[in-house]
């Protein structure tokens, strides 16, 4: 009877204890049920706001771009090369 | 596939608090909360000093996701955690879990009550419509959908900050520490005593010949 006293009292204690999953799943323009859209798909910004070309909808293209922009931060690069 | 993550250079941060500034100002972040904050220890120890700028570091296996009673937690493809403030109830949770303390909450109010959470997005917005201005109000500039990088370590002067996909940054990181070497060499043993080892003596004096 003890036993299953705390069997019960675990079971409802650890109940909490639950994790929801990390995992990215995008579905119907949703990330995990919350609705957000995805960088790639938007338009690039006008030239004179400096945003970078990519391909609307092109994930390549826009990663190829922030890449690009990521290469900016590194001084060896822009000044050595 | 990139995966954004921010790397702070602790031999490069002057402390100089530009991250923190440019992030306020670029996601006009009201007063009392600031999403990014320059820590530093050993502060005012000659030569023990060191700094670095944290934020929301964009966990793999995030325990501010895990520990929210109403999941209001997303992560995006980028690798980007992001919160839905519309579902968030300011319990405070997340603010115990994170190790960084990166969760902040607004305390306006006569009362000073918690407010929804607010956290970097890593320049990324948040559920609102890219770009629009409901977002730009309630989350900060999204400009990863403009294809830049975060302000912070766009605008860090001494690049000390780096933003962008982690392989990426890592590599700069690695050819900057292979490139300035370790130890005195990070600060200029050679370029303050010339070259040689440190505790090295300095080549002897030629002798005169003869008493003057």
């Amino acid at each position: 009877m003890r036993g299953l006293f705390v069997l019960l009292i675990a079971a409802f204690g650890l109940a909490a204890c639950g994790e929801a999953q990390q995992v990215v799943v995008y579905k119907q323009g949703k990330y995990q049920g919350k609705p957000d859209a995805r960088s790639w798909d938007n338009e690039p910004l006008a030239v004179e706001f400096r945003g970078g070309k990519w391909t609307k909808g092109d994930r390549a293209s826009w990663e190829e771009q922030i890449k690009a922009r990521q290469l900016a931060q590194h001084e060896h690069k822009r000044i050595y090369q | 596939m990139a995966r954004m993550k921010f790397l702070v250079d602790a031999e490069r941060c002057i402390e100089c608090n530009g991250c923190v500034t440019a992030c306020k100002n670029e996601n006009e972040v009201p007063w009392g909360v600031n999403r990014r904050r320059v820590v530093t220890i050993n502060d005012g120890v000659v030569g023990a000093e060191k700094s670095i700028s944290v934020a929301c570091m964009h966990c793999s296996d995030a325990p501010c996701m895990a520990v929210c009673p109403v999941d209001c937690f997303y992560r995006t493809d980028d690798g980007v955690v992001l919160h839905d403030k519309d579902l968030c109830i300011g319990c405070g949770y997340c603010f115990y879990a994170c190790p960084f303390g990166a969760p902040q909450f607004p305390q306006a109010g006569a009362f000073g009550l918690r407010g929804k959470m607010d956290k970097c997005t890593f320049c990324a917005g948040g559920p609102e419509a890219d770009r629009s201005d409901a977002e730009f109000a309630k989350y900060g500039r999204n400009r990863l959908a403009e294809g830049k990088l975060p302000a912070c370590a766009e605008m860090c002067s001494t690049k000390a900050l780096l933003g962008g996909d982690g392989d990426v940054i890592a590599d700069i990181y690695r050819e900057r520490v292979v490139r300035r070497g370790k130890g005195s060499e990070v600060w200029g043993w050679g370029t303050a005593y010339g070259p040689g080892k440190p505790g090295a003596q300095p080549p002897a004096q030629p002798q005169k010949g003869g008493r003057s």
